[in-house]
């Protein structure tokens, strides 16, 4: 048998290795060619992804000075990363500056692009994988850009840092895409792939890396000719007149509003702002660009949205190992079964999926097409990902696997039952995960022959869109399979948080008070649209009625008994209403009825509730948000989590807890942690034990 | 009369050759139009969960061997697209092989050969088939005509290239009717099955009795879980999922069958849509190997298989290819029609299949053709095709092959017999056969 999986690839590779350095930079390398090419390479040193920062810029501006004495007959840029061009500027470097600070860099910046935008040479950017943000700012300012066809993927997202691009991307991407297109890519922060980059002209050609060559050679001899410009529509270049840009920003300021209201976010408005003032002069929007970002850097929303974005780094950074896991066992096919196994055979895994009925296999793999197209996976990669998805009703796969997953019902007798079924049929180094929500690991690796091997994944439901897994660790889990698991939720793209068994784990812990609080305002007779706005101008993403219909009613019920059962802490009562509920069938969304009536997946709401007055705002507002960081606390107390940066980082990604404000601990510590401990005092006076400061606040 | 090729069992070199385990698609029924797989998505549909049962990985394989005759455009080679789309690695060798109805058989006896002459320890081979697929093809004289529009340069060229268009040029030629036709003489395989109930004097009532009973045991069988093991649930891309041969028709007797009108020579005809195999898709796999690679990695083989033989003859009779292809196996292993303890007969037809039963009772076919010194006598009904054939489970061509040496050897399991012909008629005028002993 020979070796030769993935000889493609390995080629290219070796490829790559023809760019020779010179050593005289950090992180470019710099060739010129038989035929006076200058090929620039971008390669940030010790990093597996090109980000700019004020060196990387220095650096390239010392190679534009070399230009100079012996000018080449063109520049090409390129990266040498394999997964992408550039990934964007280094955010974390303009946390500890001031705006001052912030203007020179930026303004440097400026001065290099713009220089690059001038050169008497031709200039080709050649971008593959990821283009985004400063990255794609760079390529802009090159004459040309030709897109190598695979994963490439361009875009600013710079809307979800609270900013916008910095480094002149607003005024040359309207210039090249028009201002509809490009105001629309820049206020959502979504990328255009592949073909998408072709149609919005932000690429010349889009090529397959063997072709790379015969289109430099043909928008050379194109730059010689001046055939090459492209140029806007005139319906493009309507929009972009005076009249236009003070309709459409109207437009554009209404929906910004509705996905990030202004008072949370200013970035989107700012944007629309400078657009519609400046839109028509290209330097004085050069100007008011560099000024309006160094202002919304100083921002809390930005800044708390950066640290955000550290928080996410901070998490993957956690996971220390290289995942192993090529092959997947899971167990159960239903909601939550079915789609772990379409993930994670979209990510490339191979799956076996078992279920005692293999109606809701089928049902798994039925959906696997829409979860890919959702995901712009093409037709074949979707079949593939269905050929790795592979039913088994008989369960045969479990020899096989690195991994077997459980997500069978919330039962401790089945769970137990399969587990111990299935841990003498384990391979070696295998490692047996439990889906399980709400039973404590503990009671489930007393019955094992090898409790080291147990660990808990924790995926939230739907599975494609949450970004979190809880990784449960019981006392005797071994710190390989911990890590082993970390890994495998890293390479299935998904952000693993590290976690002790505790009731409820972290997510579910700090949720559930938020839930029940709201459950038993509904009680007192506020109203149910009422509750969820104040959650929602609070910023979460939906309102916690919304959620627990959401989440299923019989779900939150199940995890509020056994926290009240397992937990010191006081919780609040669960109203008789709801055990009704769950009784009737009325469970929520999954049932079309639960605190809402759902159609089509929507609650039907009466409209958006009576407008609340200041008093009953914070009133709700301090009852619903409060509890939530008091359960945080207690968790932080426990240790459930590593440390305060992973549990903002979890609560974020798991709850949509307003990312703006960086996190429930971090969001606490900007309050004041004496303000609400004092807070929760006065709560406790007035609505019970439930409120009480738990102790971990003093450990903050 | 018949040239043979047959394999050399008394070599003394010759490595004994297991069939370790097989699964198969269910064969699901063609309704008029495409189905829900391709030949290599029931390749893989049915492959995944025999390679996931296996204590070994999948990329030990040293081959891949599969039947097709319906290859669709998308699938060139498809025995390489499956081994690919099975996860079996880049370096896979894998080919195709086409002997028309006997394609699925000619892939084990390929394995067959390389593993007894020590090329090859372990080999994955299957067939294919969607037979709900075959393409409609365009007129020759369409193509004349697309071809003079394409090839005209000038406007004054194509308007008259466009002039010689006729509206029959639109009228399609189904594919699957030319392929059941045979070139030679002619015939299509349904008129060849009405020569040999003429020939052996075979009756509509016999043919229909036939039918009915074979419908019957494949139901029967479905009821006892017979295909416990041998048949892996289909799921398409829709989530609709196919667990059950769909051919069988429980409520089938002598009566009803009676009802139906000869499909292909009407009036008078003897051979209905009812006494006929059924159109279907369905593929199926099984995994031979060597003694070595059975003790290396553990496997646990079902059957041996001791011999095969391809044989052929006149394709106005090719429903005779049982006969003419299992005869020279019972020679050489000096073995009677009553030594064997289970027969597997591709049901192309009814009528064909009584037909072979009754050129082995014939002294003067067996005689003269055979140069046997007697009649081989009557092989009995009770171990044919013991849990029905092809007229309820359905003929998928490149596949069926395959399958009855998959589940000859299955039976011979489950009743606990020794020894097992599996043996088919093939369009064109041949025959195979392949001889099984239980492990």
């Amino acid at each position: 048998m020979t070796d030769n999986d993935n000889l493609t690839r390995r080629l290219e590779s070796r490829h790559r290795e023809l760019a020779q350095d010179t050593g005289q930079f950090r992180h470019w390398r710099v060739y010129r060619d038989d035929s006076q090419l200058l090929w620039v390479y971008l390669d940030r040193a010790r990093s597996e992804v090109n980000t700019l920062d004020g060196e990387v810029l220095d650096e390239f501006d010392t190679i534009l000075d070399g230009l100079e004495e012996k000018p080449p007959r063109a520049l090409i840029l390129r990266s040498l990363k394999p997964r992408g061009f550039c990934a964007g500027a280094d955010v974390g470097q303009f946390a500890d500056l001031n705006a001052e600070q912030i203007a020179a860099l930026i303004g440097q910046g400026h001065r290099t692009l713009d220089r690059l935008e001038n050169l008497a040479q031709p200039t080709v950017a050649v971008i593959h994988g990821h283009c985004l943000g400063g990255g794609l700012e760079v390529a802009l300012a090159c004459r040309f850009r030709i897109g190598l066809a695979g994963n490439l993927e361009a875009g600013f997202p710079e809307i979800r840092l609270g900013l916008h691009p910095g480094l002149g991307g607003t005024f040359r991407l309207l210039e090249r895409s028009g201002s509809v297109t490009a105001m629309r890519m820049m206020l959502t922060g979504s990328s255009a792939h592949e073909r998408q980059l072709l149609t919005r002209g932000l690429v010349d050609y889009l090529v397959e890396e063997r072709h790379l060559e015969g289109a430099v050679k043909k928008l050379l001899n194109e730059a010689v000719t001046g055939r090459s410009q492209r140029h806007l529509s005139w319906i493009q270049r309507l929009a972009n007149s005076y009249p236009a840009r003070q309709i459409l920003s109207r437009r554009m300021l209404a929906a910004a509003e509705r996905s990030a209201p202004a008072r949370h976010y200013p970035a989107p408005a700012a944007l629309v702002e400078l657009w519609r003032r400046q839109g028509g002069n290209r330097g004085r929007m050069q100007t008011a660009e560099q000024e309006s970002f160094v202002r919304l850097t100083g921002t809390a929303a930005s800044r708390n949205l950066v640290r955000v974005f550290s928080l996410r780094e901070g998490l993957l950074q956690a996971v220390k190992e290289e995942n192993r896991i090529r092959q997947v066992h899971i167990i159960g096919a239903g909601a939550m079964g079915g789609d772990i196994a379409a993930w994670c055979a979209l990510q490339g895994l191979q799956v076996s999926l078992a279920d005692l009925k293999v109606e809701p296999i089928a049902a798994a793999i039925g959906s696997l097409g829409g979860l890919g197209r959702r995901r712009h996976k093409s037709a074949i990669e979707i079949r593939n990902a269905r050929d790795r998805l592979i039913p088994d009703p008989r369960g045969h796969g479990v020899e096989q696997a690195d991994l077997v997953i459980e997500a069978v019902p919330e039962n401790l007798q089945i769970k137990t039952s399969i587990h111990q079924a299935v841990e003498p049929r384990l391979k070696d180094g295998a490692i047996l995960a439990t889906n399980t929500s709400s039973i404590p690991l503990e009671k489930l690796a007393t019955l094992l022959q090898r409790p080291e091997r147990l660990v808990g994944i924790h995926f939230f439901n739907p599975v494609a869109s949450m970004q979190v897994v809880e990784i449960v660790s019981h006392q005797g889990t071994s710190e390989s399979a911990r890590q082993q698991a970390m890994a495998f939720s890293k390479a299935i793209g998904k952000l693993p948080v590290a976690v002790k068994s505790y009731p409820g784990f972290l997510v579910n812990r700090a949720l559930t008070p938020y839930l029940l609080e709201a459950a038993l305002l509904l009680d007192e007779g506020l109203d149910r649209e009422l509750i969820d706005r104040v959650a929602v101008e609070f910023g979460m993403p939906m309102g916690p009625l919304e959620l627990a219909d959401q989440v299923g009613l019989d779900i939150c019920l199940d995890v509020a008994d056994m926290l009240r059962n397992l937990l010191d802490s006081p919780m609040a009562e669960v109203p008789a209403w709801m055990r009704e509920k769950v009784k009737k069938g009325e469970l929520g969304r999954k049932t079309g009825q639960g605190i809402y009536t759902w159609q089509k997946g929507k609650a039907q709401k009466q409209g958006k509730g009576p407008e609340p007055d200041a008093g009953t705002r914070q009133a709700c507002q301090d009852r619903l948000i409060l509890p939530m960081l008091n359960a945080c606390a207690e968790c932080y107390r426990e240790r459930v989590v590593s440390g305060p940066e992973h549990l903002d980082a979890a609560l974020i990604f798991a709850t949509g807890f307003a990312p703006f404000r960086g996190g429930p601990i971090h969001y606490a510590q900007s309050l004041g942690l004496e303000t609400v401990r004092q807070r929760l005092s006065e709560l406790a006076a007035a609505h019970g034990p439930r409120f009480e400061p738990d102790a971990g606040w003093q450990e903050l | 009369m018949s040239n043979s090729t047959h394999s050399a069992p008394q070599d003394s070199k010759a490595q004994p050759v297991y069939l370790v385990d097989g699964a198969r698609t269910p064969f699901i029924k063609a309704r008029g139009r495409p189905g829900p797989f391709t030949p290599v998505d029931l390749a893989v549909q049915c492959g995944r969960p025999l390679l996931l049962r296996q204590p070994l990985p999948r990329s030990v394989f040293d081959m891949v061997i599969l039947g097709c005759v319906n290859v669709v455009s998308e699938e060139m080679n498809p025995a390489r697209v499956a081994a690919l789309r099975l996860g079996m690695g880049d370096g896979m060798p894998a080919f195709t092989v086409q002997i028309n109805c006997g394609s699925g058989m000619q892939s084990i006896d390929t394995a067959f050969r390389y593993i007894r002459s020590g090329d090859a320890d372990l080999i994955l081979a299957g067939g294919a088939e969607a037979l709900s697929h075959a393409p409609l093809l365009f007129r020759q004289q369409a193509v004349n005509w697309f071809a003079e529009l394409a090839a005209a340069r000038s406007a004054s060229g194509r308007l008259r290239a466009l002039a010689g268009f006729r509206p029959s040029y639109l009228k399609p030629v189904i594919g699957l009717e030319r392929g059941l036709t045979d070139p030679v003489v002619a015939m299509n395989m349904g008129q060849t099955a009405e020569q040999l109930a003429h020939l052996f004097n075979i009756s509509r009532e016999q043919a229909d009795a036939y039918a009915a009973r074979s419908q019957q045991r494949l139901h029967q069988a479905q009821q006892d879980e017979v295909f416990e093991r041998e048949i892996e649930p289909a799921f398409a891309a829709d989530g609709k999922v196919y667990t059950y041969d769909d051919g069988v028709r429980p409520d089938s007797s002598v009566e009803r069958l009676a009802r139906l009108k000869p499909a292909f020579e009407p009036p008078f005809g003897r051979v209905t849509a009812g006494n006929s195999s059924q159109i279907t898709d369905g593929a199926c796999w099984v995994i031979l190997a060597s003694e070595k690679a059975v003790e290396h990695h553990g496997l646990q083989p079902i059957a041996r298989i001791l011999d095969s033989e391809w044989a052929a003859l006149d394709p106005a009779v090719m429903g005779l290819g049982p006969v003419l292809s299992s005869t020279p196996i019972l020679q050489r292993h000096a073995l009677a029609l009553g030594d064997i303890d289970l027969w597997e007969i591709n049901e192309a037809f009814a009528a064909q299949v009584l037909a072979c039963l009754r050129a082995w009772n014939d002294r003067d076919f067996c005689q003269s053709i055979l140069k046997l010194e007697q009649a081989a006598g009557q092989l009995d009904e009770d171990i044919l095709n013991v849990h029905g054939g092809a007229i309820g489970v359905g003929h998928p061509v490149g596949t069926s092959g395959n399958r009855i040496v998959l589940h000859l050897a299955n039976a011979l399991r489950l009743l606990n017999k020794k020894r097992g012909i599996a043996t088919e008629c093939i369009g064109g005028g041949q025959g195979g056969a392949m001889l099984l002993e239980r492990v």
